[in-house]
């Protein structure tokens, strides 16, 4: 395999986040919007946006400028503040400037299909999105990333800069699945220790399709939704497509084929990650507690990013912004 | 001002080669033309074949306006284009290679000798390097004008990093998507092979003695306004795009930090000014060079391509002496003509330029991009008093030119289809051989009347053909 420059490399690594934290974003924000059409004993309706500004990195900017967590308030903030690092519009600004940046190592689909998001994001505002839907900006935001992913695997040459490509995929998804659960746990357990009623069952539904599982729920457990059974789901299977364990299968093959005869220590990272994963069962997630374990999760998994940094020659890791 | 029309000559009457291109037209109304070019707009936008301008609050990133009426040659106008322009390129490099060695032109007296050593674009620096073949301007934009059926121009040479040949090429490929009849009609000559001469030059510079040579293209970055054109040769021609920051200097040679370590770098294409390569020789505040850089030009280890120190050559300063190089390096006559040039340095010159300000183009020597110039004929008074105040305190620093009569080209334009001023900027390609595709970037002076062609300057493209 040719190599390529360490600078080309990072970049679409990130632009791959980019567009997977997109979509991500989006994924929360439907199920936000999906929980809060529900109609709620807890009345405050703030409930279930706080955890979405909760999950991003930078929760005391948005009480900053916004003050409260009302739908419309979040919405647009996660969705089009371009002063949001993390909004959907952010990142797919910063996929496609790093693309632009990199346009000799992809193929033009992949740039035109960037660059067409860049092109129809900058005309949205509040009211254009109140106007086509909330739901449709979702889920208009999914299929282009669905589109890129298709894309990336339907024209681009099998050679390092595609393995860095999916690479950064897999590692922001590990992340956001291991948020998302996390924060959605915290908020559906106080009032569900076993899942019961028809909210119950709406709300971890909810999950469930945002993640696009509840299909794949219905084929493996045929049955009642659990809050265990969705955590070992998400976490613990092999066969799920947005699962920490399928990522970090993802993550740790991908690394084999980067650096085959390389001892390096990204690979002991993810590797050991992952074979934690695979001899995990539910109890013992459960006995360390979800929210550690999850936590845990988290910061492990950036490590293996920041040690891509160090083994790929890749400039210190500063996240640009 | 009576000037040469492409498709209706000087007096109204269709030439040839624009006969099927008038059928066509006939067929169009303004609704079908401004479609198919709101389609080429998008095709650029989504490709994102824009250039960065830079302005008031940063810059921005804009379409260069494509007209899609194409500007045609015939086979005979394009030799005399082609054989001119290798005849001049071969004579610059020689010039180059000269001043860079013995001064013979200098010695001979056919230039002034300050005008080469205290050009300030006159590098002492790579006095002496040897060059592969002796080619200096690997890649020369030699900007032609028209003036009547064979009355060809040169109105300036660029040989340090002439751009444009990315709407050459792209604007092909939006034409044929466009228009594919008109191409099966007319029998258009290909120019994608540009880039594969292009590249087979570049190996051939390879340092002596370099096995299976590693090129890269130097960007200064995609803020740089040319950048798409830096993305679209390195796609083309298959080599890695890089930036100062991913070249480092070692042991005597040029390397990039790649993702298994150092690899050494043999050729590199930048698109980068001679004072920003190299922060050590140079201007020490560049962060787009490569510090060092400049050692290991000079023991030939690595080749740069435009190599450095071109500007020289290119200077309005040196301009009117080009002929004179043909005839001193290759012992020919001119096939193409310098326009007729007033050195504001010589005192019979300055006078003349001054009692006729309202008639001449004066530029600034090292003025590029039509910034800076005054057109005397399209300007106000004020204008040319302001101007004569600027050119009295310091007259070397100018030249004059006639104003010339630029030829028309039909345009689409707001008023529908009507006669625009163009110009022709050909690439000429040197490397073991000096050669160009039969094809050009034409420049379209969007504004009636206006002159100035200058992308800058509100000037737009064309896809030029030769034919036949």
């Amino acid at each position: 395999m040719d190599h390529m420059l360490s600078r080309s490399a990072e970049d679409l690594y990130w632009m791959s986040r980019y567009v997977e934290r997109a979509e991500n974003t989006a994924r929360f924000l439907d199920v936000s919007y999906r929980m809060s059409l529900l109609p709620n004993d807890r009345d405050d309706e703030t409930l279930h946006w706080g955890p979405a500004i909760a999950i991003g990195p930078n929760p005391e900017q948005f009480y900053e400028s916004y003050g409260e967590a009302t739908p419309e308030n979040v919405m647009y903030y996660m969705a089009l503040d371009p002063e949001n690092p993390s909004s959907i519009y952010s990142s797919m600004c910063s996929a496609r400037e790093n693309a632009r940046a990199q346009r000799t190592m992809i193929t033009t689909e992949m740039w035109e299909g960037l660059n067409y998001v860049w092109i129809e994001m900058r005309d949205l505002n509040r009211e254009k999105i109140n106007e086509m839907g909330l739901r449709s900006f979702f889920d208009w935001i999914k299929e282009r990333s669905h589109l890129f992913r298709g894309v990336t695997f339907g024209t681009m040459l099998r050679d390092e800069a595609y393995q860095f490509v999916r690479l950064g995929g897999f590692i922001e998804r590990a992340d956001s699945t291991a948020r998302l659960l996390d924060v959605k746990y915290h908020v559906l357990l106080p009032s569900a220790e076993a899942v019961g009623g028809a909210q119950d069952y709406y709300q971890w539904g909810a999950i469930l399709k945002c993640t696009s599982a509840f299909t794949s729920y219905q084929k493996i457990y045929r049955g009642e939704l659990t809050p265990a059974r969705i955590a070992e789901m998400l976490i613990l299977r092999d066969d799920v497509a947005r699962s920490l364990r399928m990522c970090m299968i993802a993550v740790t093959d991908t690394l084999d084929i980067l650096a085959p005869d390389r001892n390096l220590e990204c690979k002991r990272i993810a590797g050991r990650i992952h074979a934690d994963l695979q001899y995990a069962t539910i109890d013992d997630v459960f006995e360390q507690g979800l929210h550690e374990f999850l936590e845990d999760f988290v910061v492990r998994n950036a490590r293996i990013g920041s040690q891509l940094q160090t083994d790929f020659l890749m400039s210190p890791v500063v996240e640009p912004a | 001002m009576d000037c040469f029309d492409e498709m209706n000559g000087m007096d109204g009457a269709l030439r040839e080669a624009y006969r099927d291109v008038e059928a066509w037209l006939e067929n169009e109304t303004p609704e079908s033309l401004s479609r198919k070019r709101n389609e080429a707009d998008a095709i650029f936008r989504r490709l994102g074949i824009t250039f960065v301008v830079y302005g008031d609050g940063g810059s921005a990133e804009r379409l260069i306006p494509f007209d899609v009426l194409p500007r045609i040659l015939t086979g005979s106008e394009w030799d005399i284009i082609d054989r001119g322009c290798v005849q001049r390129a071969t004579a610059l490099n020689r010039f180059l290679e000269d001043i860079y060695h013995d001064g013979e032109i200098v010695k001979a007296g056919h230039i002034p000798d300050d005008l080469v050593y205290q050009n300030p674009l006159y590098l002492p620096e790579v006095h002496g390097v040897a060059l592969p073949f002796g080619v200096h301007s690997h890649i020369s934009g030699i900007d032609v004008v028209r003036t009547g059926r064979e009355e060809f121009y040169v109105l300036e040479d660029n040989l340090r990093t002439p751009s444009g040949v990315s709407y050459m090429m792209e604007g092909r490929n939006v034409m044929m998507r466009l228009f594919p009849d008109l191409f099966s009609k007319m029998r258009v000559r290909p120019v994608e092979q540009y880039s594969e001469i292009l590249l087979q030059n570049l190996r051939a510079v390879a340092p002596h003695g370099t096995h299976d040579p590693t090129i890269v293209i130097m960007t200064p970055g995609r803020f740089n306004s040319a950048y798409f054109e830096h993305v679209f040769l390195a796609e083309q021609m298959g080599v890695t795009l890089v930036e100062g920051r991913d070249l480092f200097v070692e042991e005597g040679s040029v390397f990039m930090r790649t993702t298994a370590g150092p690899k050494k770098v043999d050729v590199i294409y930048r698109r980068i000014d001679d004072e920003f390569m190299d922060p050590l020789a140079f201007r020490a505040d560049s962060a787009l060079g490569v510090p060092g850089i400049l050692s290991v030009v000079r023991e030939g280890r690595v080749t740069l391509a435009n190599a450095l120190g071109n500007g020289v050559a290119d200077d309005k300063g040196i301009y009117p002496y080009v002929p004179e190089m043909i005839r001193f390096y290759l012992g020919e006559e001119p096939i193409l003509q310098n326009v007729p040039t007033w050195k504001l340095r010589d005192e019979d010159d300055l006078a003349y330029a001054l009692d006729n300000l309202s008639e001449l183009v004066v530029k600034e020597v090292r003025g590029s991009g039509g910034y800076g110039m005054l057109v005397g004929p399209t300007s106000t008074k004020e204008e040319q008093e302001a101007y004569r105040m600027r050119i009295l305190a310091d007259p070397s620093n100018f030249i004059a030119q006639p104003t010339l009569a630029l030829s028309t080209c039909p345009t689409f334009v707001d008023t529908g289809v009507a006669p625009r001023h163009v110009d022709l900027r050909p690439f000429v390609l040197a490397g073991e051989k000096v050669s160009l595709v039969p094809g050009a970037f034409t420049r379209v002076a969007l504004r009636e009347g206006s002159l100035v062609v200058n992308s800058s300057q509100g000037g737009g493209t064309k896809d030029t053909w030769v034919i036949g």
